[in-house]
């Protein structure tokens, strides 16, 4: 019994270790407010949710029928005060949650920039079959399924597919984004200090999903030059070749960094993805590029 | 000649699908054989299969959800334990490929080919029982629309054996979906099972629209129907509203891979954020058409087995009707993360908590129809407390949900799929449940067994609970849905927990298996001869178990809500009534006949036969403009007859 006990406290306690990890662990300002607005959301609700729990399990005891005690009345079927209440809880609580929800909407923003302690970062991503591009574009350098970034410093994302819709997320820096083929999506994230954290796509995009995966490094300023250094020093340049050579479908791949960049390889990429590969053989003038959103 | 389909088509080299296929077709083999042996053909066709009676359509709807429950849930157990096992370095048993299908799959089936049948089944048993009424409005029609949803299962059943089902999500969405990026036969199967099914479930929406509107008994007025119909007249003007927009959606994805068009492709001006909001204003309703049913069920149920009237039923209504139009108004919560701006967002979000609203109103009715009532624990009283218990933590989690910020960090994650297997479980299938246990006696004159109701009950919650809390956790934890593979070893023992859910939940399943066989040895003993073995308050249990093909020798005249009750309490059931003759539709095989031919249709356009299609559809068409315009369609029962036949059954 006693080990039973004990093996039952274990397992529940490892999983509530397990559990810190993820969104429930922010390492930026927007993830640590989206985690505050989770458990306050949570509280709130919980105080109408346990009572109606508590209340059901009670008055179905209560009130079984072989209770002999319970008091009842079998005619009645309506109470307008009951009723006035009935609809005030939920409607109070919503309320009170709707405004929560206007105010975190607009504060998490995921355009909105947010402020760091040095200069914002620029990141152009190209979700791929299936791995992750990250562009550089002030420092000509590109990556592959690894992000690197300066701790405190505000990191400006412009997503983009090349392939099907996608979604960007780290949960331990927060807000997540869908990356679209031929138009643009807008994030700010910041991560507070040094470490690594997973990231992944979490849209579905086919075969090769589950390996859509890549790291971020948060590493300091100087260590963020140095990386940025050897990138420029190694590996070969992400020219047009490269980059069909790169978009090929393939998972499980690697880091990697490039050190160069054509010019404006964003904007062609998103200029090649409405003119191209959409239904293989019918091609066309390249549309407008639409921006998601407003 | 026969488009793209060839002998490779059918996947010799690979033993899982052959296998399950080959299983499945020798079980359909076995059934066939044994009904052909013992001549039950010329039965099944008279009785069965061309019948327009809406309580053998209810049944046959009934059966198609459960048996392809069956299927849908052979697909959960693979999914749950691929995931157990491909952790880390394993890859587990099933490759991408495969994996891809089955979660698929299992998505499609559930809503379109579970989830609708069994609560159009209870609708389509119980509405017109309910109303007092003898038939729906349109009885050939409702036939028609069985046989088309079948069709589509069978579709999907197909594309086990032949070809492939679709690896682009039940959502289907573009570009995945699109002829670059799936050019094989999955995403065809998936549209046309669904776009052929899809009609069948919006003529079902049109019948029960105009059923309910323009057939009660005398004296039921709009509020004194059950709120089971309130509920079903909401689900169906939800269909009648939503369901064209799928099918509008489908029929442009389906010119996007059939004409080259660019409706949702990346290039040529396509937008694919178009058909995610086009999917989701279906997808949205579509979530409460299946939901207000189960509220309808459980109102029915809490109401019998508390001895009360339902508490405050005209708030019950308008929280209904209220849910009804919300339910438009909130598709954009399902892609807060698509980049939309923050009023936008927020203007979703608190429309989606507004629904919070009534639905907590109708929580809270509940609860105090239970306050002083005399509660009796049969098995769909069981299923309405263990869904009040449930659904309130599952709506928390939604409400969560549409907040979105709070989105923002757990939208399309293990987090998301608890929440809708929460809320899907707890609230439609447990209403379902209870719905089956409910009417069963009515439907066939016998109760079914309390002992093995009671022990599905409690497998069904206990693997609930621990299926899909685990997944809560892992979601938070940063597991993504619709992973083949698992990338971080410490999510093993919440996957192993889910995992054992899942078999716990198979037990629930074959509880009820064990249920049904037992109530059917030991019918004799537990045959319902009062017509209420309840102590029930609608119209329906004022009738005989099981009701006569024409439901009521006299049409029962209304003076209240819950009008049995009242009859009962005034004893104001006629002794001596006054038989008339009564019309009733006449058996028509237009149903499955035009299913017969837009199967051949669905599967001669899914491997581009276009001769085969055109063939067939012209058929299906000419059998539905037949049936359309026969003129002798009903039969008329004397009243000599009706009296006879009651004294009979009296």
């Amino acid at each position: 019994m006693r080990q039973a006990v004990f093996a039952v406290v274990s397992i529940c306690s490892g999983f509530l270790l397990a559990s810190c990890q993820g969104v429930l662990d922010p390492q930026g300002p927007i993830a640590a407010a989206e985690r505050l607005l989770l458990i306050n959301s949570t509280a709130i609700m919980l105080v109408v949710v346990v009572p109606v729990i508590v209340a059901t399990l009670a008055f179905a005891w209560w009130y079984r029928a072989s209770n002999t005690h319970a008091t009842r009345s079998l005619d009645e079927s309506y109470e307008g005060r009951v009723e006035f209440v009935v609809w005030s809880i939920p409607a109070l609580t919503v309320i009170l949650l709707g405004g929560v929800i206007w105010i975190g909407s607009h504060q998490l923003d995921p355009r909105a920039p947010i402020q760091g302690k040095s200069d914002p970062v620029r990141v152009d991503v190209v979700a791929l079959d299936w791995k992750w591009l990250f562009i550089y574009p002030d420092h000509g350098v590109a990556s592959v399924n690894q992000l690197v970034i300066p701790a405190g410093a505000p990191v400006e994302f412009r997503l983009t597919s090349a392939t099907v819709m996608n979604s960007f997320f780290v949960p331990q820096l927060g807000s997540q984004i869908y990356a679209m083929g031929g138009m643009i999506t807008h994030l700010h994230l910041l991560a507070d200090n040094p470490g690594e954290y997973p990231g992944f796509s979490a849209n579905y995009s086919g075969d090769g999903f589950s390996w859509m995966r890549f790291v971020v490094k948060s590493v300091s300023p100087g260590d963020f030059n140095a990386w940025l250094e050897q990138a420029r020093s190694t590996g070969s340049g992400l020219d047009d070749a490269g980059y069909a050579e790169l978009a090929k479908p393939s998972r499980d791949v690697s880091p990697t960094t490039y050190r160069s960049i054509e010019p404006k390889l964003f904007e062609r990429i998103l200029d090649k993805t409405t003119t191209g590969s959409g239904n293989a053989d019918i091609g066309g003038p390249a549309p407008p590029i639409h921006h998601a959103g407003g | 000649m026969l488009g793209k389909l060839t002998w490779s088509a059918i996947p010799f080299a690979e033993p899982l699908p052959l296998l399950s296929g080959a299983v499945v077709g020798i079980v359909i083999l076995t059934i066939l054989g044994t009904v052909t042996v013992k001549g039950w053909w010329p039965y099944l066709w008279r009785e069965w299969l061309t019948s327009v009676d809406h309580k053998r359509i209810g049944v046959m709807y009934l059966t198609l959800g459960l048996v392809m429950l069956l299927r849908g849930f052979s697909d959960a157990i693979m999914m749950r334990t691929q995931q157990a096992i491909a952790i880390g370095s394993a890859q587990g048993y099933l490759p991408p490929e495969h994996y891809n299908q089955i979660f698929s799959a299992h998505g499609t089936i559930m809503i379109f080919f579970v989830a609708m049948p069994l609560v159009i089944g209870l609708m389509n048993f119980a509405v017109p029982l309910q109303l007092g009424v003898r038939d729906v409005a349109f009885s050939v029609l409702n036939s028609v629309s069985f046989w088309l949803t079948a069709t589509g299962a069978l579709l999907v059943n197909l594309s086990l054996v032949i070809g492939v089902f679709s690896r682009a999500s039940w959502w289907g969405y573009p570009p995945l979906s699109e002829l670059a990026f799936s050019p094989d036969v999955g995403v065809d199967y998936y549209l046309w099972s669904l776009q052929i099914s899809g009609i069948g479930t919006l003529l079902t929406g049109v019948n029960f629209v105009t059923t309910i509107l323009k057939l009660r008994a005398p004296g039921m007025t709009y509020f004194r129907m059950p709120v089971f119909c309130w509920t079903a007249l909401a689900s169906n003007m939800l269909i009648v509203a939503a369901f064209p927009v799928l099918t509008a959606t489908f029929m442009m994805l389906l010119l996007d891979r059939y004409l080259g068009m660019h409706f949702f492709t990346n290039d040529g001006g396509g937008n694919q954020m178009m058909y995610a909001n086009l999917f989701w204003a279906w997808g949205h309703p579509e979530v409460y058409i299946l939901i207000l049913p189960a509220f309808g069920v459980f109102s029915e149920v809490v109401a019998t087995f508390c001895g009360k009237g339902l508490f405050s039923y005209r708030s019950m209504v308008w929280a209904t009707l209220a849910i009804c139009v919300l339910s438009f108004m909130v598709w954009l919560h399902h892609f807060f993360t698509m980049g939309a701006g923050a009023d936008v967002n927020a203007f979703f979000g608190i429309m989606s908590s507004i629904i919070a609203v009534p639905t907590g109103v109708k929580v809270f009715n509940w609860l105090f129809t239970m306050f002083r009532g005399r509660i009796v624990f049969t098995t769909p009283m069981l299923f309405a407390v263990g869904f009040i218990v449930t659904f309130v933590t599952g709506g928390l989690t939604g409400v969560l949900l549409a907040v979105p910020p709070v989105d923002f960090v757990v939208h399309n994650s293990a987090f998301l799929v608890a929440h809708f297997h929460h809320v899907i479980i707890g609230g439609v299938v447990f209403g379902v449940l209870a719905g089956i246990n409910y009417w069963f006696p009515k439907a066939f004159g016998f109760t079914l067994d309390e002992r093995f109701g009671h022990a599905s009950f409690w497998c069904w919650i206990i693997g609930f609970y621990l299926a899909f809390m685990p997944l809560y956790q892992l979601g938070l934890m940063g597991m993504t849905r619709r992973l083949q593979h698992i990338p971080d070893p410490s999510w093993r023992p919440l996957l192993l927990v889910a995992e054992i859910g899942t078999i716990v939940i198979f037990c629930g399943i074959l509880c009820q298996v064990a249920q049904l066989y037992v109530s059917i040895r030991t019918r004799e003993q537990r045959r319902d001869l009062t017509g209420d073995p309840w102590n029930a308050r609608t119209l329906e249990w004022s009738t005989t178990s099981p009701p006569p093909a024409y439901n009521f020798a006299v049409l029962p005249k209304v003076e209240s809500i819950d009008a049995f009750w009242q009859m009962r309490r005034t004893g104001r059931i006629p002794m001596k009534p006054a038989y008339e003759a009564i019309e009733l539709p006449r058996n028509s095989p237009a149903g499955f006949v035009t299913a017969f031919f837009a199967t051949i249709m669905g599967f001669s356009l899914i491997w581009h036969i276009w001769w085969l299609a055109i063939l067939n559809f012209v058929a299906a068409i000419i059998v539905v403009l037949i049936a359309g315009w026969s003129i002798e369609r009903e039969h008329e029962i004397s009243a000599a007859e009706v009296e006879q036949m009651e004294r009979a059954t009296a």
